[in-house]
């Protein structure tokens, strides 16, 4: 658990070092293996999590309620109706190049969305994702 | 000399009687935490202590949490202050801008919008009126010019 930490931390230090969406997906992945061990991040999990109703709150139920179904698509926010440029780093290469930011988003929408922060293998699953399946 | 005094104090009103300019000494994060779920609303558009309360309670800010780092937050009250509107825009008027203040409900922005249909307010690509980019095409830019407003339903604005 220890070693997560300070590989998470070190993940939230290395703000003005570009990552690169391989580097945040490894780091979560060591993480989450340093919990379950033989953890392997898995797409398709994070597929039905991107669309899972939490049942949390009624207008941001899902991931995909402002992100879309489909991750390479631009969103809305369905509260403000702002535009969000696509989660996929294939349509939109900005995505996931700044850890600090990925941890803040996962924080601030895990909670608002799930009820809770998301886990280290959450996290994993959902970068899988979205990164399409690689 | 308390001519002089009073013609200080009154010139903030007149600067703020031109169009919303948009601000480049904000700082980065403006942009970046004030304007990823919505539109980074200017300050000129609150008073200061209005943006003080919006401020002072992120974790709950209009139902989401928006919590941020104590230096960040900081960085951006005091930009929000320093560039807060005058009293054209609200002193005096705290308590009909609700609890939390919204700068939606300070009688400036009601005054300014006055001509606005129902029609328009309702339309399903407005959402809420704190939807300013719905109309206002450069909001995102913190550009508010009436040319630059083009209605829901794709007619420009005429006054």
């Amino acid at each position: 658990m220890k070693s997560a930490i300070v590989i998470l931390a070190g993940l939230c230090a290395a703000t003005v070092q570009a990552a690169t969406p391989a580097d945040l997906l490894t780091g979560y992945h060591t993480a989450a293996a340093q919990q379950t061990a033989g953890f392997q991040p898995s797409a398709q999990r994070g597929a039905a999590f991107h669309t899972r109703n939490f049942g949390v709150s009624a207008k941001l139920a899902s991931c995909a309620s402002c992100h879309t179904d489909n991750p390479a698509q631009a969103g809305r926010h369905v509260v403000t109706d702002k535009p969000i440029k696509p989660l996929a780093p294939a349509a939109n290469a900005e995505r996931l190049t700044d850890p600090a930011k990925v941890e803040k988003w996962f924080k601030r929408n895990c909670t608002e969305v799930v009820g809770r922060e998301c886990s280290a293998a959450e996290k994993a699953d959902y970068i899988a994702y979205v990164t399409g399946g690689r | 000399m308390k001519r002089v005094l009073l013609f200080v104090a009154l010139l903030p009103l007149a600067a703020y009687a031109d169009d919303l300019r948009p601000l480049h000494a904000a700082p980065p994060a403006f942009q970046a935490e004030c304007g990823s779920c919505h539109v980074a609303f200017p300050p000129q558009l609150m008073i200061a202590d209005d943006w003080r309360r919006v401020m002072s309670s992120l974790d709950k800010h209009y139902g989401d949490n928006a919590g941020l780092d104590e230096k960040t937050r900081q960085t951006l009250e005091d930009f929000h202050v320093r560039h807060a509107g005058g009293r054209k825009v609200g002193a005096g008027r705290t308590a009909q801008a609700g609890e939390p203040p919204r700068l939606t409900q300070t009688d400036w922005f009601q005054r300014e919008h006055r001509k606005v249909s129902r029609t328009d307010w309702t339309h399903e690509k407005v959402k809420t009126p704190a939807n300013c980019a719905a109309c206002h095409t450069k909001a995102a830019e913190g550009s508010y010019r009436e040319r630059e407003i083009v209605m829901p339903d794709g007619r420009r604005w005429k006054d």
